[in-house]
């Protein structure tokens, strides 16, 4: 049985107070990796969230119309991932026939994020969570919305950090493990608005 | 009971990972059917016809040409970096972090994120695309002084090495005595860069060197001698006046190549200076050979420096180090250009002198003996 929230709440959560980086720490790799520039981040967000919709969407068609009926739960986690690794790449392959100045901008990101777990992650929150579909596609929606605004928030605090003189230790990874940290119990602060489990 | 489970997984995710390749290959089929691509690579040295879709750090890996590349293609290492002027698309943003705004003008793209789709043309660092490997037959031996050896080699039938004049070749030893391993060592080379089908090599026998023991003892004439090559970035710039070139000892090597290079060429215009350095008269070799294109050039003057000559050596050349000649003789860096190829000690005493008089990073080109 779908819980009883709005999808509405589970859009705003996903984005504020359950954020995939900021309280999941979910998909790290490429939020630390290309965080460096403001530009290059947006266009790593706005990947991150195209294939968000479009995953949990075909994911949980794929479970409740394939997994659920033939039983198939203990292969969940191998065929969402598989699922995902076809959509993504059947994604890039279009966009790249139909839309280059898109795909210029947008689909040069997808082989980097098909093994973002940020994107298994959404996935399996919303089967563990039991959303419907309508749940489902806006907590993918408000996930993927969430996850871009913390790696631009990173890349923007990057681009200024990079003008400061820095001790050699702090300077890269370190920096922006402490700077995501902040930024995470900052956002700590938005918990009582509401909350998704 | 345990094997139906087992069956029913196996079958599941077959059809589920058959399905989704199904999908795929009609996607691939259907959206990334670029059809044939022609790679016009260095300006038509070499013209690829591939098929278009993938990118183009993997098209070239399939045509033997390998752009160096440690990250495997996700844009993170910033090492496969190949000039395309045509067919390459805008930058992407995922190069844009790896490629500077002067590398931008020259076309420099990071090959694993460009994807063959139409007909492209490439500029690839001649190392990388030109880099064989040999199987040479040992033809001449010959004493060049009491510590350096002339080693003339074939090429085999048909195969030829296409270098720049001032290059080297990695040489590679077989097991001998109590050496139970191959090693390989890089030479310059010193003939010709005209003469695609020999190598020679000048090897001064180090005292208690693996290669150079190995040639100086175990190698004879006949055998088979492993080269790859050619490498480096000392040759031939040329854009000024005179080329002062310096060297000691086996460091003629690339030296008399590139005086060559310079007299084939029909670069009347460039004049030489060759400084050639040696502690004693016993260490000079080549000496008839240079004096000879002295004459015959008048382009070309070669000023043999000893530095400790004795009363019977009878000799009328320059005395001292070669930095003696070089301070006295070198007026300034200008319209200059000066290629230096010795022992460590000699080269930073060398190049100390030549910054006082005005040489730069730019105009200074060494191969040092490491």
């Amino acid at each position: 049985m779908a819980p009883n929230i709005s999808p509405l709440i589970i859009f705003l959560a996903s984005i504020i107070t359950s954020n995939m980086i900021l309280s999941n720490f979910l998909g790290m790799c490429s939020y630390l990796s290309v965080s460096g520039e403001y530009r290059t981040a947006t266009g790593l967000g706005m990947a991150v969230t195209l294939v968000l919709v479009l995953t949990t969407a075909i994911n949980w068609l794929v479970y409740q119309y394939v997994i659920l009926p033939l039983e198939l739960v203990y292969l969940q986690y191998i065929i969402f991932i598989m699922v995902i690794a076809a959509l993504v790449q059947i994604l890039e392959m279009g966009m790249d026939r139909f839309t280059p100045d898109l795909h210029a901008k947008l689909g040069i990101f997808l082989p980097l994020i098909t093994v973002n777990c940020a994107i298994l992650g959404v996935t399996l929150f919303m089967v563990i969570r039991s959303y419907n579909f309508v749940q489902s596609l806006l907590f993918g929606l408000g996930s993927g919305l969430g996850w871009w605004l913390a790696i631009n928030m990173l890349a923007a605090i990057r681009e200024k950090m990079a003008k400061v003189k820095l001790p050699p230790g702090i300077r890269g990874p370190a920096l922006s493990f402490i700077i995501t940290g902040i930024m995470a119990m900052a956002f700590v602060g938005f918990s009582g608005i509401f909350t998704i489990q | 009971m345990d094997f139906g489970a087992i069956l029913k997984t196996v079958i599941s995710l077959a059809a589920v990972s058959g399905a989704l390749s199904l999908v795929i290959s009609l996607a691939e089929k259907l959206l990334n059917n670029y059809g044939t691509c022609e790679l016009d690579i260095n300006a038509g040295r070499k013209k690829l016809s591939v098929k278009g879709g993938s990118s183009l750090l993997s098209t070239l890996a399939g045509e033997k040409i390998f752009i160096p590349s440690a990250c495997g293609g996700k844009a993170t290492c910033g090492l496969c970096k190949v000039a395309v002027t045509e067919g390459a698309g805008p930058l992407l943003l995922t190069e844009e972090p790896y490629i500077s705004q002067e590398e931008r003008d020259r076309h420099i793209r990071l090959s694993c994120q460009v994807k063959v789709k139409r007909d492209m043309k490439l500029l690839i660092p001649e190392d990388l695309f030109n880099i064989r490997e040999f199987l040479c037959e040992l033809v001449e031996m010959e004493d060049m002084t009491y510590d350096i050896k002339r080693l003339r080699m074939k090429l085999p039938p048909g195969q030829t090495i296409d270098f720049k004049a001032g290059q080297f070749v990695q040489f590679y030893t077989k097991p001998y005595g109590k050496v139970k391993e191959e090693v390989f060592r890089a030479y310059s080379i010193s003939s010709k860069a005209s003469e695609k089908d020999h190598v020679e090599l000048l090897i001064r026998l180090v005292p208690n060197g693996i290669c150079t023991t190995y040639v100086h003892t175990a190698l004879k004439v006949g055998d088979t001698v492993r080269l790859s090559g050619p490498y480096g970035d000392f040759y031939l710039r040329g854009n000024c006046e005179e080329l002062i070139m310096i060297a000691g000892g086996s460091g003629l090597a690339p030296i008399r190549s590139l005086v060559y290079d310079v007299i084939e060429k029909g670069r009347d215009d460039l004049k030489m200076r060759f400084f050639f350095g040696a502690n004693t008269m016993r260490d000079f070799y080549y000496m008839e050979e240079f004096a000879r294109i002295e004459k015959e050039h008048p382009n070309f003057s070669f000023i043999p420096c000893l530095a400790f000559p004795k009363p019977e050596d009878n000799w009328k050349g320059a005395e001292g180090f070669v930095t003696v000649a070089l301070q006295e003789q070198v007026q300034n860096g200008e319209n200059r250009e000066a290629y230096l190829c010795g022992s460590p000690g000699m080269l930073d005493a060398c190049i100390r002198i030549l910054k006082e008089k005005g040489f730069t990073d730019r105009t200074i080109f060494f191969d040092k003996f490491t």
